[in-house]
Parts: structure tokens; sequence; C-alpha cells
């Protein structure tokens, strides 16, 4: 899922500056999940912004909506019925909803309430850690399953650098991924499997070639 | 209990909510009343299962319609009917805190009491307790910034 946690109160309340009337949007896809923008995230932080504004001697009204996903276009145009005298949308979803309510109504001020963190896993309730650093050409079977592009903070390739102490990182006091790929591979007989090296990464299919896009052909409905 | 008292600003009488949790501090107030103890009218209990119901959603919207005060009465630790909810309770307690401060109402003005069922004085004394703190505190700044600004309507030139 995409993990994402609450912006200070002070920066939204700077986002939402000569606002009086603010649709609170809740996303019910990956923010809920990990406790940050749900429908009670929302009710929490719309409480929140208007005890503040009371408090500020400038009163702020709120409408609370929280949408089943807002990265798909028929769950956003739910909010066209909403948008009526509303002088702002402050959505609770990762960057791409925020992006996707500004995309499908042009004509509507959309601030964010979260800043988006990674895509992640939940170790417990309330641990989120990052396990996918989306590259576009995934690793995994040559590594055991333990993602060295995203669990390296080199994003080394072909075993661990000199910085790997103890089974510890020198960056973060984060496990070494190559010391948990090793053990992995041990404990699986499969060590030989780390011999082989590792050809250059074609980094063109992450972020460094630009914004990605996919289309798939077979699941096209129009055209 | 006296009755109504004079807090910081003049004639203020603290309205106090209290989430109670059906197996000790519901069971408690009971007993505070059958053994006839004193407390003050100040406080208005609302039955719930478990302390663990309680959601900051819903601690906050008691200071948005007015409270004075609120606070969340459940069982002893380890006590818990449910295991951890009192706990969980004590948590939503805690983080609600920070909110009420971050927004200017004061996280004083809410609090966790850990009881028995069969604690009637200290039923009591937690009411008793609280009501003193609200009046030390006054009435909440949204119920004052509210009541400017219904003045200052009414003084307004009407247009």
């Amino acid at each position: 899922m995409i993990v994402a946690e609450a912006k200070p109160l002070e920066e939204i309340l700077e986002s939402l500056q000569g606002m009086s009337k603010v649709l609170v949007v809740g996303c019910g896809g990956c923010v809920s999940v990990c406790l940050a923008g749900g429908e009670k995230e929302a009710g929490i932080l719309a409480s929140t912004l208007r005890m503040k504004r009371e408090l500020m001697g400038d009163p702020l009204e709120t409408v609370e909506e929280t949408l089943t996903r807002q990265c798909d276009p028929e769950y956003v145009q739910q909010l066209a019925k909403k948008l009526e005298g509303i002088d702002c949308v402050l959505s609770l979803a990762c960057g791409v909803g925020v992006q996707f309510i500004a995309e499908q109504f042009p004509q509507t001020w959309v601030v964010p309430a979260l800043n988006t963190k990674f895509a992640g896993a939940t170790i417990e309730h309330g641990l989120w850690e990052e396990r996918c650093g989306l590259c576009g050409e995934c690793v995994l079977a040559r590594t055991g399953g333990v993602c060295p592009v995203i669990r390296c903070a080199k994003s080394l390739l072909n075993g661990p650098c000199g910085g790997s102490q103890n089974g510890k990182c020198e960056v973060k006091p984060n496990e070494c991924a190559w010391q948990l790929i090793y053990n992995r591979m041990s404990e699986l007989g499969r060590l030989e499997l780390l011999l082989d090296v590792a050809g250059a990464k074609d980094w063109s299919k992450s972020r460094d070639g630009g914004p990605r896009k996919m289309v798939r052909e077979d699941v096209t409905i129009d055209g | 209990m006296e009755k109504r008292e004079s807090g910081n600003t003049e004639s203020f009488y603290p309205k106090i909510i209290a989430f109670c949790c059906y197996y000790c501090a519901y069971s408690a107030a009971d007993l505070a009343g059958s053994l006839r103890l004193q407390y003050p009218p100040t406080v208005r209990m609302i039955e719930q299962p478990c302390s663990g119901k309680v959601d900051i959603r819903l601690l906050l919207q008691a200071f948005e319609d007015g409270a004075d005060g609120v606070y969340v009465a459940g069982c002893m630790d380890g006590d818990c009917h449910f295991l951890k909810g009192n706990i969980r309770a004590k948590k939503r307690v805690n983080a609600a805190k920070k909110i009420l401060d971050k927004v200017g109402v004061g996280g004083e003005r809410l609090e966790m009491f850990n009881l028995s069922g069969s604690m009637g004085p200290r039923f009591a004394e937690i009411a008793n307790e609280m009501t003193e703190r609200i009046l030390r505190l006054g009435p909440n700044p949204l119920n004052t910034a509210r009541a400017e600004r219904a003045t200052k309507g009414e003084e307004g030139d009407p247009k």
C-alpha cells in the first residue's frame, strides 16, 4: 500500500487561508489502511480545523466525504454534486488522489492534507516500513525476496558495501539488506545464486525515465 | 456540592462529559448513588460498552459541542472486560490531548481515569476532581469565542 502521514496542522491551516467552506475528502484506499486519510481521520481533521479556526476568529465550515478511492474517475466524479459553494477541496489521499481530483475538476482549488511517504507494509499495528522502490523491473527473483533497490540505502545490486557492520547498515540503523539477502539464501540453500553478477540496471524504467505510463489494450473499453 | 460557582469569568457552571465503561465506572456511579455520596451535577455520563469504544472523533465532538471538560473512565489496568480496551482508550485520550493543545482548547480539559465497579467513593472523587480542574481552567474557549462572535454579530450593522 501507499503509506502517508498527516501534514503539520500549521501547514494545512496556511494552505486554507482565506477559505471559509472546505470539502474534506477522505480516501478509502491505502491511506485508510495506514490510518492516515480514511473516514475517521477526515473527521478528526475537519473537527480540529473547525475548532482552531473558531479560536482564530475566522470560523471554517466543512463538508466531509470519503470516497472508495481517489484514484479512479468513477469515484472522484461523485464529488461533483458536493462542490457547490465550496472554496477548496482538502484531500486526505496520497499525491495521486490530490492530483486526480485537480484533474477531474479543473475549476476547483485542491490542497493536500497528507505527506505521501512510501510503498510499504504494516509490520505491526502502528508501524509501517518501506518495501518497494517502484523501480519498474523487479529483481526479487535474484535476491530471495528481499529488495536491495529500496532496502539497501545505496540500492546496490551486487552484495553489501563496506559500511555493512554486524548486519547493520551504516546509513540508517536498519538491517543491511544484503545481510538479509545472504541469510535468506543461506537458509534456503541457494547461496550459489549470489555468484551471478547482476549487470547494470536499466533505470530508465524507474523514475529516471520520467513520468511513467502503462497501457493495456486488452482491458481498455473505448476505442 | 456548591450551587453555581464563580470561575475565572463571571458565573461559570461547567458542563463535563464522562464517557463511562459499563463494567466499571458506570457501576461505580451506581454504587456512589446507593451509598448516597454527593458529587457535582456538572458531570453528564455517557455509558459505553467499554472505554475502548471511545474514539478521538467522539472526544473532539464533545468539546466542539460545548463541553468544558471531558473524561473517559475505564477499568483498572489489566482488568478490562475486553482485555485491552482501557489501554487503547488511554492512548486515544493522549492523542486527543495533543490535538486539543494544538488547537488551543487545552489538553488539560480531557483526562482518562481508571477505577473498578466497587470504587463508588473514587467515582465521586473523580467527579469532584474534574469539576475543580475545569472551574480552575474556566469555560471552553470555543464557547467564549462563539459567544463573542454572536455578540459582535448582534452589535454589527445589519445589512
